[in-house]
Protein backbone atom coordinates (compact mmCIF):
# COMPACT_ATOMS: atom_id res chain seq x y z
CA UNK A 1 0.00 0.00 0.00
CA UNK A 2 1.16 3.46 -0.86
CA UNK A 3 -0.76 5.26 1.79
CA UNK A 4 2.04 4.56 4.64
CA UNK A 5 5.27 4.83 2.61
CA UNK A 6 4.06 8.36 1.89
CA UNK A 7 3.46 8.67 5.33
CA UNK A 8 6.63 8.30 6.68
CA UNK A 9 8.57 9.59 4.02
CA UNK A 10 6.69 12.82 5.03
CA UNK A 11 7.77 12.52 8.60
CA UNK A 12 11.40 11.91 8.10
CA UNK A 13 11.38 15.03 5.66
CA UNK A 14 9.92 17.01 8.69
CA UNK A 15 12.28 15.74 11.21
CA UNK A 16 15.39 16.90 9.06
CA UNK A 17 14.29 20.12 8.88
CA UNK A 18 12.67 21.45 11.51
CA UNK A 19 12.04 18.97 14.51
CA UNK A 20 14.80 16.81 14.19
CA UNK A 21 15.00 16.12 18.10
CA UNK A 22 11.89 14.13 17.23
CA UNK A 23 12.43 11.87 14.85
CA UNK A 24 9.28 9.75 15.35
CA UNK A 25 6.59 12.27 15.65
CA UNK A 26 3.55 11.20 14.40
CA UNK A 27 2.19 13.38 11.60
CA UNK A 28 -0.76 14.58 12.76
CA UNK A 29 -3.42 16.12 10.23
CA UNK A 30 -1.94 19.70 11.55
CA UNK A 31 1.43 18.97 10.36
CA UNK A 32 0.53 17.99 6.90
CA UNK A 33 -2.09 20.99 6.81
CA UNK A 34 0.49 23.09 7.63
CA UNK A 35 2.79 21.25 4.74
CA UNK A 36 -0.55 21.50 2.35
CA UNK A 37 -0.98 25.35 3.07
CA UNK A 38 2.42 26.50 2.83
CA UNK A 39 3.03 24.27 -0.50
CA UNK A 40 0.27 26.10 -2.02
CA UNK A 41 1.01 29.57 -0.88
CA UNK A 42 4.44 29.09 -2.26
CA UNK A 43 3.14 28.40 -5.91
CA UNK A 44 0.79 30.98 -5.46
CA UNK A 45 3.03 33.41 -4.47
CA UNK A 46 5.54 32.15 -7.60
CA UNK A 47 3.74 34.11 -10.06
CA UNK A 48 3.70 37.87 -7.87
CA UNK A 49 2.16 39.79 -10.78
CA UNK A 50 -1.05 37.68 -11.35
CA UNK A 51 -0.87 37.59 -7.07
CA UNK A 52 -0.75 41.25 -6.50
CA UNK A 53 -3.26 41.84 -9.25
CA UNK A 54 -5.87 39.04 -7.96
CA UNK A 55 -5.19 40.62 -4.08
CA UNK A 56 -6.22 44.16 -5.83
CA UNK A 57 -8.97 42.30 -7.50
CA UNK A 58 -10.11 41.10 -3.76
CA UNK A 59 -9.62 44.55 -2.46
CA UNK A 60 -11.81 46.04 -5.22
CA UNK A 61 -14.57 43.68 -4.39
CA UNK A 62 -14.87 44.57 -0.64
CA UNK A 63 -14.89 47.96 -1.65
CA UNK A 64 -17.88 47.87 -3.92
CA UNK A 65 -19.46 45.40 -1.52
CA UNK A 66 -19.32 48.60 0.92
CA UNK A 67 -20.41 51.08 -1.93
CA UNK A 68 -23.33 49.21 -2.15
CA UNK A 69 -24.49 49.86 1.60
CA UNK A 70 -23.15 53.75 1.20
CA UNK A 71 -25.66 54.12 -1.82
CA UNK A 72 -28.03 53.38 0.47
CA UNK A 73 -26.75 54.94 3.91
CA UNK A 74 -25.95 58.33 2.27
CA UNK A 75 -29.30 58.90 1.34
CA UNK A 76 -30.92 58.74 4.93
CA UNK A 77 -29.45 60.01 7.90
CA UNK A 78 -29.74 56.41 9.48
CA UNK A 79 -30.36 53.35 7.92
CA UNK A 80 -32.51 50.99 10.07
CA UNK A 81 -32.29 52.62 13.22
CA UNK A 82 -27.69 53.43 12.97
CA UNK A 83 -25.57 55.90 11.40
CA UNK A 84 -23.23 55.60 9.14
CA UNK A 85 -20.62 54.70 11.13
CA UNK A 86 -22.32 52.45 13.08
CA UNK A 87 -23.67 50.28 9.51
CA UNK A 88 -19.64 50.47 8.83
CA UNK A 89 -19.16 48.20 12.18
CA UNK A 90 -21.80 45.92 11.28
CA UNK A 91 -20.32 45.91 7.80
CA UNK A 92 -16.70 45.56 9.12
CA UNK A 93 -18.21 42.65 11.54
CA UNK A 94 -19.51 40.89 8.60
CA UNK A 95 -16.81 41.25 5.79
CA UNK A 96 -14.19 39.63 8.37
CA UNK A 97 -16.28 36.75 9.51
CA UNK A 98 -16.89 36.38 5.61
CA UNK A 99 -13.39 36.60 4.44
CA UNK A 100 -12.26 33.76 7.07
CA UNK A 101 -15.14 31.82 5.94
CA UNK A 102 -14.71 31.97 2.74
CA UNK A 103 -10.89 31.30 2.91
CA UNK A 104 -11.23 28.23 4.77
CA UNK A 105 -14.39 26.41 3.82
CA UNK A 106 -15.32 29.05 0.20
CA UNK A 107 -14.26 25.85 -1.87
CA UNK A 108 -17.55 23.36 -0.90
CA UNK A 109 -19.39 26.31 -2.85
CA UNK A 110 -18.54 24.92 -6.08
CA UNK A 111 -19.09 20.90 -4.69
CA UNK A 112 -21.30 20.03 -7.40
CA UNK A 113 -18.10 20.86 -9.98
CA UNK A 114 -16.17 18.22 -7.36
CA UNK A 115 -18.38 15.80 -7.72
CA UNK A 116 -19.34 16.03 -11.68
CA UNK A 117 -16.34 15.96 -12.29
CA UNK A 118 -15.16 12.79 -10.37
CA UNK A 119 -11.79 14.83 -8.40
CA UNK A 120 -14.08 13.77 -5.15
CA UNK A 121 -13.02 10.02 -6.09
CA UNK A 122 -8.97 11.37 -5.82
CA UNK A 123 -10.26 12.94 -2.04
CA UNK A 124 -11.81 10.35 -0.99
CA UNK A 125 -9.42 7.59 -1.57
CA UNK A 126 -6.14 9.44 0.33
CA UNK A 127 -6.06 9.14 3.42
CA UNK A 128 -6.90 12.37 4.58
CA UNK A 129 -10.32 13.58 5.97
CA UNK A 130 -11.92 14.95 2.37
CA UNK A 131 -12.48 18.23 4.59
CA UNK A 132 -9.37 18.95 4.81
CA UNK A 133 -8.19 18.22 1.51
CA UNK A 134 -10.57 20.44 0.60
CA UNK A 135 -9.99 23.42 2.32
CA UNK A 136 -6.26 23.67 1.47
CA UNK A 137 -7.18 22.25 -2.48
CA UNK A 138 -7.56 26.00 -3.05
CA UNK A 139 -6.81 27.67 0.03
CA UNK A 140 -6.52 31.05 -2.37
CA UNK A 141 -4.31 33.82 -0.31
CA UNK A 142 -5.49 36.08 -2.93
CA UNK A 143 -8.76 35.89 -0.37
CA UNK A 144 -6.80 37.65 2.06
CA UNK A 145 -7.47 40.71 0.10
CA UNK A 146 -10.59 40.79 0.91
CA UNK A 147 -9.58 40.32 4.73
CA UNK A 148 -7.68 42.95 4.39
CA UNK A 149 -10.09 45.31 3.51
CA UNK A 150 -12.75 43.87 5.82
CA UNK A 151 -9.85 44.33 8.27
CA UNK A 152 -9.55 48.22 7.47
CA UNK A 153 -13.22 48.80 7.23
CA UNK A 154 -13.71 47.43 11.60
CA UNK A 155 -10.67 49.33 12.06
CA UNK A 156 -12.43 52.68 10.52
CA UNK A 157 -15.87 51.63 12.51
CA UNK A 158 -14.42 51.67 15.77
CA UNK A 159 -12.20 54.68 15.19
CA UNK A 160 -15.72 56.03 14.61
CA UNK A 161 -18.12 55.21 16.23
CA UNK A 162 -18.36 55.86 19.79
CA UNK A 163 -17.93 52.91 22.38
CA UNK A 164 -18.06 52.48 25.71
CA UNK A 165 -15.89 49.57 26.16
CA UNK A 166 -16.13 47.26 29.11
CA UNK A 167 -14.79 43.46 29.57
CA UNK A 168 -17.93 42.17 28.33
CA UNK A 169 -18.05 44.61 25.23
CA UNK A 170 -14.09 43.61 24.72
CA UNK A 171 -14.76 39.82 25.30
CA UNK A 172 -17.79 39.91 22.39
CA UNK A 173 -15.97 42.13 19.71
CA UNK A 174 -12.73 39.37 19.61
CA UNK A 175 -15.20 36.84 19.67
CA UNK A 176 -18.25 37.70 17.12
CA UNK A 177 -15.43 37.77 14.03
CA UNK A 178 -14.69 34.08 14.91
CA UNK A 179 -18.52 32.77 15.61
CA UNK A 180 -18.78 34.69 12.78
CA UNK A 181 -16.24 32.76 10.77
CA UNK A 182 -17.35 29.16 12.00
CA UNK A 183 -21.27 30.03 11.19
CA UNK A 184 -20.27 31.18 7.23
CA UNK A 185 -18.16 27.56 7.75
CA UNK A 186 -20.68 26.02 8.74
CA UNK A 187 -23.13 27.29 5.74
CA UNK A 188 -20.40 26.65 3.43
CA UNK A 189 -19.98 23.34 4.72
CA UNK A 190 -24.26 22.51 4.44
CA UNK A 191 -23.76 24.25 0.88
CA UNK A 192 -21.32 21.67 -0.10
CA UNK A 193 -23.19 18.56 1.81
CA UNK A 194 -26.45 19.66 -0.05
CA UNK A 195 -25.16 19.46 -3.77
CA UNK A 196 -24.70 15.74 -3.02
CA UNK A 197 -28.45 15.09 -3.15
CA UNK A 198 -28.92 18.10 -5.52
CA UNK A 199 -26.32 18.06 -7.89
CA UNK A 200 -27.71 20.94 -9.67
CA UNK A 201 -29.00 22.76 -7.24
CA UNK A 202 -25.74 24.93 -6.80
CA UNK A 203 -27.45 28.07 -6.58
CA UNK A 204 -30.15 27.03 -3.45
CA UNK A 205 -27.45 26.95 -1.47
CA UNK A 206 -26.48 30.34 -2.64
CA UNK A 207 -29.48 31.98 -0.91
CA UNK A 208 -27.70 30.95 2.53
CA UNK A 209 -24.03 31.10 1.76
CA UNK A 210 -23.90 34.85 0.07
CA UNK A 211 -27.54 35.44 1.08
CA UNK A 212 -26.13 35.42 3.84
CA UNK A 213 -23.46 37.32 3.77
CA UNK A 214 -25.76 40.02 2.60
CA UNK A 215 -28.35 39.95 5.55
CA UNK A 216 -25.25 39.65 8.09
CA UNK A 217 -23.39 42.74 6.60
CA UNK A 218 -26.62 45.05 6.58
CA UNK A 219 -28.32 46.36 9.28
CA UNK A 220 -31.54 43.74 10.72
CA UNK A 221 -33.92 46.27 11.54
CA UNK A 222 -34.40 47.11 7.91
CA UNK A 223 -35.37 43.65 6.47
CA UNK A 224 -39.05 42.29 6.62
CA UNK A 225 -39.79 40.99 10.33
CA UNK A 226 -40.09 36.91 8.89
CA UNK A 227 -36.87 38.21 6.95
CA UNK A 228 -35.62 39.23 10.53
CA UNK A 229 -36.83 36.10 12.21
CA UNK A 230 -35.49 33.33 9.53
CA UNK A 231 -32.14 34.87 9.34
CA UNK A 232 -31.25 35.20 12.99
CA UNK A 233 -33.20 31.59 14.20
CA UNK A 234 -32.81 29.36 11.34
CA UNK A 235 -30.43 30.84 9.35
CA UNK A 236 -28.26 32.99 12.18
CA UNK A 237 -26.89 35.50 9.61
CA UNK A 238 -27.59 38.61 11.91
CA UNK A 239 -25.83 37.18 14.83
CA UNK A 240 -22.85 37.62 12.88
CA UNK A 241 -22.59 41.17 13.09
CA UNK A 242 -25.64 43.09 13.03
CA UNK A 243 -26.90 41.45 16.72
CA UNK A 244 -23.27 41.75 18.52
CA UNK A 245 -23.09 45.64 17.16
CA UNK A 246 -26.48 46.17 19.16
CA UNK A 247 -24.83 45.04 22.02
CA UNK A 248 -21.89 46.74 21.64
CA UNK A 249 -23.56 49.94 20.80
CA UNK A 250 -25.82 50.12 23.76
CA UNK A 251 -28.79 50.14 20.62
CA UNK A 252 -32.38 48.66 20.62
CA UNK A 253 -33.02 45.82 18.25
CA UNK A 254 -36.29 45.39 16.38
CA UNK A 255 -38.82 42.69 17.05
CA UNK A 256 -37.16 39.96 15.09
CA UNK A 257 -33.78 40.55 16.58
CA UNK A 258 -33.59 41.52 20.25
CA UNK A 259 -30.72 43.14 21.47
CA UNK A 260 -30.00 40.21 23.79
CA UNK A 261 -28.87 37.66 20.91
CA UNK A 262 -25.97 40.14 20.42
CA UNK A 263 -25.08 36.88 22.84
CA UNK A 264 -26.23 34.08 20.77
CA UNK A 265 -23.01 34.22 18.12
CA UNK A 266 -21.06 31.87 19.74
CA UNK A 267 -23.58 28.97 20.78
CA UNK A 268 -25.31 29.17 16.97
CA UNK A 269 -21.67 29.27 15.62
CA UNK A 270 -21.17 25.82 17.65
CA UNK A 271 -24.66 24.41 17.16
CA UNK A 272 -24.74 25.23 12.84
CA UNK A 273 -21.33 23.56 13.10
CA UNK A 274 -22.25 20.58 14.48
CA UNK A 275 -25.38 20.27 12.50
CA UNK A 276 -23.46 20.99 8.86
CA UNK A 277 -20.52 18.57 10.28
CA UNK A 278 -23.33 15.60 11.07
CA UNK A 279 -25.34 16.26 7.18
CA UNK A 280 -21.48 16.53 5.86
CA UNK A 281 -21.04 12.73 7.11
CA UNK A 282 -24.20 11.80 5.81
CA UNK A 283 -23.38 13.49 2.43
CA UNK A 284 -19.93 11.61 2.03
CA UNK A 285 -21.70 8.27 3.31
CA UNK A 286 -24.11 8.75 0.56
CA UNK A 287 -21.78 9.71 -2.06
CA UNK A 288 -22.29 6.64 -5.01
CA UNK A 289 -19.16 7.09 -7.10
CA UNK A 290 -19.65 7.06 -11.06
CA UNK A 291 -16.97 4.22 -11.52
CA UNK A 292 -14.38 6.87 -12.14
CA UNK B 1 -29.01 32.49 -40.87
CA UNK B 2 -30.77 28.85 -40.56
CA UNK B 3 -27.39 27.89 -38.82
CA UNK B 4 -27.44 30.38 -36.53
CA UNK B 5 -31.56 30.11 -35.88
CA UNK B 6 -31.00 26.28 -34.87
CA UNK B 7 -27.96 26.91 -32.95
CA UNK B 8 -30.39 29.81 -30.57
CA UNK B 9 -33.12 26.33 -30.75
CA UNK B 10 -30.16 23.85 -29.72
CA UNK B 11 -29.28 25.79 -26.78
CA UNK B 12 -33.19 26.61 -26.12
CA UNK B 13 -33.43 22.76 -25.19
CA UNK B 14 -29.72 22.42 -23.60
CA UNK B 15 -30.60 24.86 -21.00
CA UNK B 16 -34.54 23.47 -20.34
CA UNK B 17 -32.45 19.87 -19.59
CA UNK B 18 -31.24 21.36 -16.52
CA UNK B 19 -34.87 22.04 -14.96
CA UNK B 20 -33.03 21.75 -11.24
CA UNK B 21 -30.41 24.23 -12.10
CA UNK B 22 -33.64 26.72 -13.51
CA UNK B 23 -35.76 26.21 -9.68
CA UNK B 24 -32.88 26.56 -7.90
CA UNK B 25 -31.56 29.92 -9.54
CA UNK B 26 -35.38 31.07 -8.98
CA UNK B 27 -35.46 30.80 -5.66
CA UNK B 28 -31.87 32.08 -4.90
CA UNK B 29 -33.07 35.40 -6.64
CA UNK B 30 -36.57 35.53 -5.19
CA UNK B 31 -34.95 35.09 -1.55
CA UNK B 32 -31.89 38.09 -2.89
CA UNK B 33 -35.56 40.05 -3.89
CA UNK B 34 -36.88 39.59 -0.42
CA UNK B 35 -34.02 41.12 1.07
CA UNK B 36 -32.92 43.95 -1.66
CA UNK B 37 -36.69 44.61 -1.27
CA UNK B 38 -36.65 44.95 2.76
CA UNK B 39 -33.09 47.46 2.62
CA UNK B 40 -34.53 49.82 -0.32
CA UNK B 41 -38.27 49.98 1.02
CA UNK B 42 -36.84 50.71 4.90
CA UNK B 43 -34.60 53.08 3.23
CA UNK B 44 -37.27 54.97 1.43
CA UNK B 45 -40.12 54.96 4.53
CA UNK B 46 -36.62 56.37 6.66
CA UNK B 47 -36.14 59.34 3.90
CA UNK B 48 -40.27 60.27 3.84
CA UNK B 49 -41.67 59.12 0.56
CA UNK B 50 -38.89 58.77 -2.17
CA UNK B 51 -35.12 58.24 -2.76
CA UNK B 52 -33.35 59.35 -6.23
CA UNK B 53 -36.89 59.28 -8.23
CA UNK B 54 -38.18 55.93 -6.39
CA UNK B 55 -40.91 56.08 -4.48
CA UNK B 56 -41.65 52.53 -2.32
CA UNK B 57 -43.87 51.11 -4.67
CA UNK B 58 -41.29 51.78 -7.67
CA UNK B 59 -38.42 50.82 -5.80
CA UNK B 60 -39.89 47.47 -4.92
CA UNK B 61 -41.20 46.74 -8.34
CA UNK B 62 -37.50 47.38 -9.56
CA UNK B 63 -36.10 45.20 -7.37
CA UNK B 64 -38.64 42.40 -8.44
CA UNK B 65 -37.86 43.17 -12.51
CA UNK B 66 -34.17 43.00 -11.59
CA UNK B 67 -34.40 39.63 -9.54
CA UNK B 68 -36.63 38.08 -12.71
CA UNK B 69 -34.49 39.70 -15.07
CA UNK B 70 -30.89 38.83 -13.50
CA UNK B 71 -30.84 35.54 -15.25
CA UNK B 72 -32.26 36.21 -18.86
CA UNK B 73 -30.19 39.07 -19.31
CA UNK B 74 -27.07 36.97 -18.57
CA UNK B 75 -25.83 39.18 -15.80
CA UNK B 76 -23.29 35.72 -14.33
CA UNK B 77 -22.07 35.19 -17.79
CA UNK B 78 -20.42 32.12 -19.03
CA UNK B 79 -16.58 31.28 -19.28
CA UNK B 80 -16.91 28.71 -22.16
CA UNK B 81 -15.14 30.44 -24.68
CA UNK B 82 -11.96 30.94 -22.23
CA UNK B 83 -12.60 27.15 -21.38
CA UNK B 84 -12.01 26.19 -24.66
CA UNK B 85 -9.29 28.13 -25.66
CA UNK B 86 -7.26 27.23 -23.13
CA UNK B 87 -8.43 22.98 -24.16
CA UNK B 88 -7.75 24.12 -27.72
CA UNK B 89 -11.33 23.01 -29.29
CA UNK B 90 -11.40 26.46 -30.29
CA UNK B 91 -9.65 25.39 -33.17
CA UNK B 92 -12.80 23.50 -33.86
CA UNK B 93 -15.47 26.62 -33.70
CA UNK B 94 -12.58 28.55 -35.61
CA UNK B 95 -13.06 25.75 -38.25
CA UNK B 96 -16.47 25.70 -38.61
CA UNK B 97 -18.29 27.77 -41.52
CA UNK B 98 -19.94 30.07 -39.16
CA UNK B 99 -19.09 33.91 -37.89
CA UNK B 100 -17.38 32.76 -33.59
CA UNK B 101 -19.20 35.54 -32.29
CA UNK B 102 -22.68 35.22 -34.20
CA UNK B 103 -22.79 31.69 -33.66
CA UNK B 104 -22.11 32.41 -29.66
CA UNK B 105 -24.74 35.03 -29.51
CA UNK B 106 -27.31 33.04 -30.83
CA UNK B 107 -26.94 30.46 -28.56
CA UNK B 108 -26.90 33.16 -25.98
CA UNK B 109 -29.60 33.97 -27.24
CA UNK B 110 -31.58 31.10 -26.94
CA UNK B 111 -30.42 30.37 -23.56
CA UNK B 112 -31.99 33.54 -22.54
CA UNK B 113 -35.38 32.74 -24.23
CA UNK B 114 -35.73 29.48 -21.83
CA UNK B 115 -34.69 31.81 -18.56
CA UNK B 116 -37.30 34.37 -19.30
CA UNK B 117 -40.01 31.81 -17.79
CA UNK B 118 -38.47 29.29 -15.24
CA UNK B 119 -36.10 31.94 -13.73
CA UNK B 120 -38.34 35.02 -14.12
CA UNK B 121 -41.66 34.74 -12.71
CA UNK B 122 -41.09 33.56 -9.56
CA UNK B 123 -39.53 36.03 -8.38
CA UNK B 124 -42.08 38.32 -9.96
CA UNK B 125 -44.80 36.67 -8.33
CA UNK B 126 -43.03 36.81 -4.90
CA UNK B 127 -43.07 40.25 -5.48
CA UNK B 128 -46.99 40.81 -6.64
CA UNK B 129 -47.51 38.39 -2.85
CA UNK B 130 -45.23 40.28 -1.23
CA UNK B 131 -45.05 44.13 -1.92
CA UNK B 132 -47.14 44.31 -5.26
CA UNK B 133 -45.71 45.73 -8.16
CA UNK B 134 -46.65 48.74 -10.09
CA UNK B 135 -46.81 47.70 -13.64
CA UNK B 136 -48.05 49.96 -16.91
CA UNK B 137 -51.22 49.60 -17.81
CA UNK B 138 -50.32 50.55 -21.29
CA UNK B 139 -48.73 47.83 -24.29
CA UNK B 140 -46.31 50.40 -25.62
CA UNK B 141 -43.56 50.01 -22.36
CA UNK B 142 -43.84 46.01 -22.37
CA UNK B 143 -43.06 46.53 -26.74
CA UNK B 144 -40.23 48.76 -26.17
CA UNK B 145 -39.13 46.54 -23.01
CA UNK B 146 -39.15 43.78 -25.27
CA UNK B 147 -36.64 45.39 -27.40
CA UNK B 148 -34.67 46.81 -24.44
CA UNK B 149 -34.23 43.07 -23.21
CA UNK B 150 -33.09 41.99 -26.53
CA UNK B 151 -30.23 44.61 -26.59
CA UNK B 152 -29.34 44.30 -22.77
CA UNK B 153 -28.86 40.35 -23.67
CA UNK B 154 -26.80 40.64 -26.42
CA UNK B 155 -24.90 43.53 -24.65
CA UNK B 156 -24.29 41.48 -21.76
CA UNK B 157 -23.37 38.85 -23.89
CA UNK B 158 -21.07 40.85 -25.85
CA UNK B 159 -19.36 42.20 -22.68
CA UNK B 160 -18.47 39.27 -21.17
CA UNK B 161 -17.58 37.40 -25.02
CA UNK B 162 -14.90 40.58 -24.91
CA UNK B 163 -13.99 38.89 -21.16
CA UNK B 164 -13.68 35.79 -22.83
CA UNK B 165 -11.71 37.09 -26.06
CA UNK B 166 -8.95 38.00 -23.69
CA UNK B 167 -7.77 34.63 -23.43
CA UNK B 168 -6.07 34.67 -27.12
CA UNK B 169 -3.83 37.26 -25.34
CA UNK B 170 -3.47 35.89 -21.13
CA UNK B 171 -3.22 32.71 -19.93
CA UNK B 172 -5.83 33.21 -17.31
CA UNK B 173 -8.62 35.91 -17.18
CA UNK B 174 -9.98 35.10 -13.81
CA UNK B 175 -8.47 38.54 -12.61
CA UNK B 176 -10.23 40.61 -15.50
CA UNK B 177 -13.25 38.61 -14.87
CA UNK B 178 -13.62 39.49 -11.78
CA UNK B 179 -12.87 42.96 -12.10
CA UNK B 180 -15.78 43.18 -14.68
CA UNK B 181 -18.15 41.16 -12.77
CA UNK B 182 -17.24 43.90 -9.43
CA UNK B 183 -17.98 47.01 -11.59
CA UNK B 184 -20.86 45.76 -13.39
CA UNK B 185 -22.55 44.53 -10.75
CA UNK B 186 -22.22 47.94 -8.98
CA UNK B 187 -22.79 49.78 -12.31
CA UNK B 188 -25.08 48.08 -13.72
CA UNK B 189 -27.72 49.30 -11.09
CA UNK B 190 -28.28 46.00 -9.99
CA UNK B 191 -27.69 46.66 -6.73
CA UNK B 192 -29.25 49.69 -6.21
CA UNK B 193 -30.68 51.82 -8.73
CA UNK B 194 -28.06 54.23 -9.82
CA UNK B 195 -29.84 57.36 -9.27
CA UNK B 196 -29.22 56.84 -5.45
CA UNK B 197 -25.38 56.96 -6.58
CA UNK B 198 -23.78 59.85 -5.26
CA UNK B 199 -23.06 62.33 -8.29
CA UNK B 200 -19.16 61.57 -8.46
CA UNK B 201 -20.66 57.81 -9.32
CA UNK B 202 -24.00 58.22 -10.54
CA UNK B 203 -21.72 60.61 -14.14
CA UNK B 204 -19.47 57.37 -14.12
CA UNK B 205 -21.92 55.32 -14.06
CA UNK B 206 -23.79 56.44 -16.89
CA UNK B 207 -19.79 57.40 -19.14
CA UNK B 208 -20.10 53.15 -19.36
CA UNK B 209 -22.75 50.69 -20.68
CA UNK B 210 -23.16 49.06 -18.03
CA UNK B 211 -26.79 50.88 -17.07
CA UNK B 212 -28.03 49.59 -20.56
CA UNK B 213 -27.11 46.29 -19.79
CA UNK B 214 -30.11 46.20 -16.27
CA UNK B 215 -31.19 49.63 -15.23
CA UNK B 216 -32.21 50.48 -18.78
CA UNK B 217 -35.09 47.58 -19.59
CA UNK B 218 -36.12 47.52 -15.55
CA UNK B 219 -37.04 51.20 -16.12
CA UNK B 220 -38.58 51.02 -19.63
CA UNK B 221 -40.32 48.21 -18.72
CA UNK B 222 -42.07 49.38 -14.76
CA UNK B 223 -43.20 52.26 -17.24
CA UNK B 224 -40.63 54.85 -15.59
CA UNK B 225 -39.70 57.06 -18.64
CA UNK B 226 -42.60 58.15 -21.48
CA UNK B 227 -42.20 56.93 -25.00
CA UNK B 228 -39.79 59.83 -26.02
CA UNK B 229 -37.24 58.85 -22.87
CA UNK B 230 -37.05 55.17 -23.62
CA UNK B 231 -36.74 55.55 -27.10
CA UNK B 232 -33.49 57.79 -26.38
CA UNK B 233 -32.55 54.91 -23.81
CA UNK B 234 -32.70 52.28 -26.26
CA UNK B 235 -30.87 54.06 -28.74
CA UNK B 236 -28.25 54.65 -26.33
CA UNK B 237 -28.70 50.87 -25.61
CA UNK B 238 -28.06 49.96 -29.37
CA UNK B 239 -25.11 52.46 -29.60
CA UNK B 240 -22.92 50.92 -27.03
CA UNK B 241 -24.09 47.57 -28.81
CA UNK B 242 -22.22 48.88 -31.92
CA UNK B 243 -19.63 50.06 -29.82
CA UNK B 244 -19.10 46.57 -28.61
CA UNK B 245 -19.29 44.72 -31.58
CA UNK B 246 -16.84 46.81 -32.95
CA UNK B 247 -14.67 45.98 -30.29
CA UNK B 248 -15.47 42.25 -30.07
CA UNK B 249 -14.63 41.80 -33.90
CA UNK B 250 -11.36 44.02 -33.37
CA UNK B 251 -10.71 41.25 -30.75
CA UNK B 252 -11.58 37.85 -32.77
CA UNK B 253 -9.57 39.17 -35.50
CA UNK B 254 -6.41 40.24 -33.97
CA UNK B 255 -6.76 37.61 -31.53
CA UNK B 256 -7.08 34.68 -33.60
CA UNK B 257 -4.17 35.89 -35.00
CA UNK B 258 -2.15 35.14 -32.00
CA UNK B 259 -4.02 32.25 -31.21
CA UNK B 260 -1.70 28.73 -30.78
CA UNK B 261 -3.36 25.54 -30.52
CA UNK B 262 -1.06 22.78 -29.29
CA UNK B 263 -1.71 19.90 -31.10
CA UNK B 264 -5.05 18.59 -32.13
Amino acid sequence: MASPRATSSLTSRRATSSRAGDPHAPVTNFVLLKLLVSARLRSQLAYRGSFFSDVAGQVLLGLTEFVELYAIVHNVSTFGGMTLAQTLLVFGLASVAFALGDLLLGETDSMSETIRSGKLEVLLVRPLPVLLQLATSDFQLRRVGRLIFALAALAAALLLTDVHWDPAKIALAIITPLAGAAIFCALFLGAGAMQFWILDGRQFANAFTYGGRYVASMPGAALFFPIQIFFTFVIPATLVAYAPSLVILELDGPAGIPAWTGWLGLPAAVVLSGLMLLLWRAAIKKYTGAGG
Amino acid sequence: MRAYWELGKSSFRRHSTYRTAAVAGAFTNSVFGLIRASLLLSAITTAGGAIGGYSAMEAATYVWLGQALLAPLGLFGNAELAGRVKSGDIAVDLSRSVNLTASYWAQDLGRAAFDVLPRGLPPLIVGALVTGLAMPGTPGPYLLGFVSILAAVSLNFLGFFAINLLSFWVLEIRGFWMLYMVLMNLLSGFLVPVTWFPGWLLDFARATPFPSMLQTPVDILAGRTDGVESLAMVGVQLLWLAVLLVVVQVMVRFGSRRLVVQGG
